[in-house]
């Protein structure tokens, strides 16, 4: 209990820390969003409008840097992330809980699957070795080693076509609006085929292979010999002595990573152009949208970390060694 | 005392395939006799462990059977080759009739299961028809044998100290009653006090239950004091068999007595520690003839052409050891009859 305390209190921290960042980087940005605002409005504001602008951009030139900060809090906690530029004057937390499910689906949804697909392959592959199982290795560590945005152009040229089955982009038809009947359903199932194979593809082999070479780690423990000679059936050995111990690196490994399966998703979602946060991210960005890009921001920071710390507990509740009881 | 229960005839166990293969045991006859105590010594590599693991058929890749057969005499049936089961059958065998203690008593247990799982284990896979009662009750009767509080019953491996995880493995391999014990290199993890104090308990623990043990070990004084015979191996082979005292008193291979040479008796007048010059044989390379010859001090001139027999010595005791050296040609080649009939 004292160690889940502990780490709560770190990744409190580590929130602290990515917020603070989040509050500071886009300062440090040379020129300021309003500009970039008053560009697109091309000079027909007055002096007053500009003002109030930035005032309620919590960019107000007058307030010193730490009420800056005192306020980004507050406005945090009241779940306030700001107004988008881009689709001003929506709020940026709007903005982003319509596109926040699209992703969750889609990435949540294709990394637990190839997390558990390619762990359970990799305990067969590795509890097989020497057989004709070992031939299938080279392609897994070729496709671990492809960019997920490499394989998605690579899809969406051989797959996807005005003629094809695949849609080469977007979450759904264009005709429909996202209400849950089964047209629209149907539609985004369709939309989302490409994109998640891709992901499972790319990534579920990184998966088979770390967990078929911890398979083979743990394969030649003195307690997997010792499981065999208490004539323990053969599934009872591979699963609760091998796989239950191979298991282990692999939760670990899966905090670790989280970021990169993020970045890697979110550049896929560019290449569908799928209408989830990686592509939001990428069209704030073109567009200069600072709150757009800090709430987003801010929100990876959050699921990374609130994944991070289920993975730590999951550990725990899978290694009676980390839990310090008497 | 005189019948045997698991007989090695021509054992042969390979590492690798073909022309790469290294043999770690060669042509092995061994026979143990039910409720003795049979002590296996020698160098590292000399192939004793190897041993262990071919007549259980626990060799890991890419460890091979080459030859022979491993007859087991069970109390009440017909004896069968151990080589020769199916796998089914293999598994029934397996800690029912023959169990193992390992060397590492650090890594016997699965680190993220309970001592119960484990011990629950084996009467789940052997006797899936007993009640969760009566099974929780096994393994606690097994605890206190072994001198473990039956609360311990939940504790994880790693809260256990070496010394109690290896009673619990002594305990477990006791758990189903069987009637060979193979233990190998049981207590080289442990410090000397836990050493005796775990295998006096042992000693014990035979005379109560009347199971018999192949005690493998490069620790000979361990063995004079703990064993009935001593078998002595080198370079994968056996050169010498004895009753412990026999071979303590006056060993007949050079190499045994290299081996007694090389630590010192509580009693009796000093006499000078000496090793064995050279090093333990290649496996890849082995000289011809003796494989010992070309460290042996009493090396004379068949001895680097012709592998000595394992065979009876014509010493007033003879009909009771074997011997494989030149010194002490075989009177009676042993072979598949049992060498020691006492």
């Amino acid at each position: 209990m004292k160690y889940i305390l502990q780490r709560i209190a770190f990744y409190v921290f580590t929130a602290w820390a990515a917020m603070t960042l989040n509050f500071f980087i886009p300062r440090m940005i040379p020129g300021d969003p309003i500009s970039a605002l008053l560009a697109r409005f091309q000079g027909q504001m007055n002096t007053d409008a500009i003002e109030s602008l930035y005032v309620l951009f919590g960019i107000d030139k007058d307030a010193s840097l730490w009420s800056e900060y005192v306020d980004y809090w507050k406005q945090l906690f009241n779940g306030d992330l700001g107004l988008s530029f881009s689709a001003f004057p929506t709020p940026v937390s709007e903005v982003i809980s319509e596109a926040l499910p699209w992703t969750v689906a889609l990435v949540g949804i294709t990394t637990v699957i190839s997390f558990l697909l390619g762990t359970g392959l990799g305990v067969v592959a590795g509890w097989r070795r020497g057989t004709w199982v070992d031939g299938v290795l080279p392609v897994t560590t070729f496709l671990s080693s492809v960019p997920y945005f490499w394989l998605g152009l690579l899809a969406i040229y051989v797959l996807a076509g005005p003629d094809s089955f695949f849609p080469s982009s977007g979450g759904y038809d264009a005709g429909l609006v996202p209400y849950p009947d089964w047209a629209f359903i149907s539609s985004a199932l369709q939309h989302g085929i490409l994109p998640a194979l891709t992901i499972l593809i790319s990534s579920v082999s990184g998966w088979i292979l770390g967990m078929r070479n911890m398979m083979v780690t743990v394969a030649a423990e003195d307690y997997i010999t010792v499981a065999h000679a208490k004539g323990l059936p053969e599934r009872r050995v591979a699963v609760a002595y091998a796989a239950r111990n191979a298991l282990l690196p692999n939760v670990s490994g899966f905090a670790l990573a989280l970021g990169f399966i993020v970045s890697g998703t979110f550049v896929l979602e560019i290449v569908f152009s799928y209408p989830g946060l990686g592509f939001l991210l990428f069209r704030a960005v073109g567009a200069k949208d600072y709150p757009l890009m800090q709430g987003i921001f801010l929100i990876i920071t959050i699921t990374v970390l609130v994944a991070n710390l289920l993975a730590d507990i999951v550990y725990l509740l899978l290694d009676p060694r980390t839990r310090k009881e008497g | 005392m005189n019948e045997p229960v698991l007989e090695i005839r021509n054992l042969n166990v390979d590492y690798g395939l073909g022309d790469q293969a290294v043999h770690a045991v060669r042509d092995v006859n061994l026979t143990l006799h039910r409720g003795e105590v049979l002590g296996l010594a020698g160098e590292s590599g000399s192939g004793k462990s190897t041993l262990a693991y071919g007549l259980t058929r626990l060799l890991a890749p890419p460890g091979v059977i080459t030859g022979g057969e491993v007859i087991y005499h069970p109390e009440k049936a017909d004896p069968y080759d151990v080589l020769a089961l199916s796998d089914n059958n293999l598994r029934k065998f397996r800690w029912a009739e023959t169990a193992i203690v390992f060397q590492g008593a650090m890594n016997s247990l699965n680190p993220v299961h309970k001592i119960s799982t484990q011990l629950n284990d084996v009467l789940q896979a052997h006797e899936p028809k007993m009640s969760a009662h009566s099974r929780n009750a096994r393994c606690r009767e097994m605890l206190k044998l072994v001198g473990i509080s039956a609360d311990r019953m939940d504790a994880y491996p790693h809260q256990l100290s070496g010394g109690m995880r290896q009673r619990v493995m002594i305990g477990m391999a006791l758990i189903l009653q069987p009637q060979v014990v193979i233990m190998d290199e049981p207590t080289t993890a442990l410090d000397v006090v836990m050493q005796r104090q775990i295998l006096g308990q042992l000693i014990e623990l035979r005379e109560r239950l009347g199971f018999s043990v192949i005690f493998i070990t490069h620790d000979l004084s361990l063995l004079v004091e703990f064993s009935n015979r001593i078998a002595i191996m080198y370079g994968g082979r056996i050169v010498e068999e004895a009753p412990a005292a026999a071979l303590y008193r006056d060993s007949l291979h050079p190499y045994s007595a290299g081996l007694l040479g090389s630590f010192p008796a509580l009693r009796g007048p000093r006499r000078e520690l000496s090793g064995i010059p050279g090093s333990p044989p290649d496996l890849k390379g082995m000289p011809s003839g003796c494989s010992f010859h070309p460290r042996c001090p009493k090396a004379f001139d068949p001895c680097s052409e012709h592998i000595p027999v394992l065979g009876r010595p014509d010493t007033t005791d003879g009909s009771t050891r074997t011997v494989a050296c030149h010194l002490h040609p075989a009177q009676v080649p042993a072979g598949v009859s049992s060498p020691g009939e006492r």
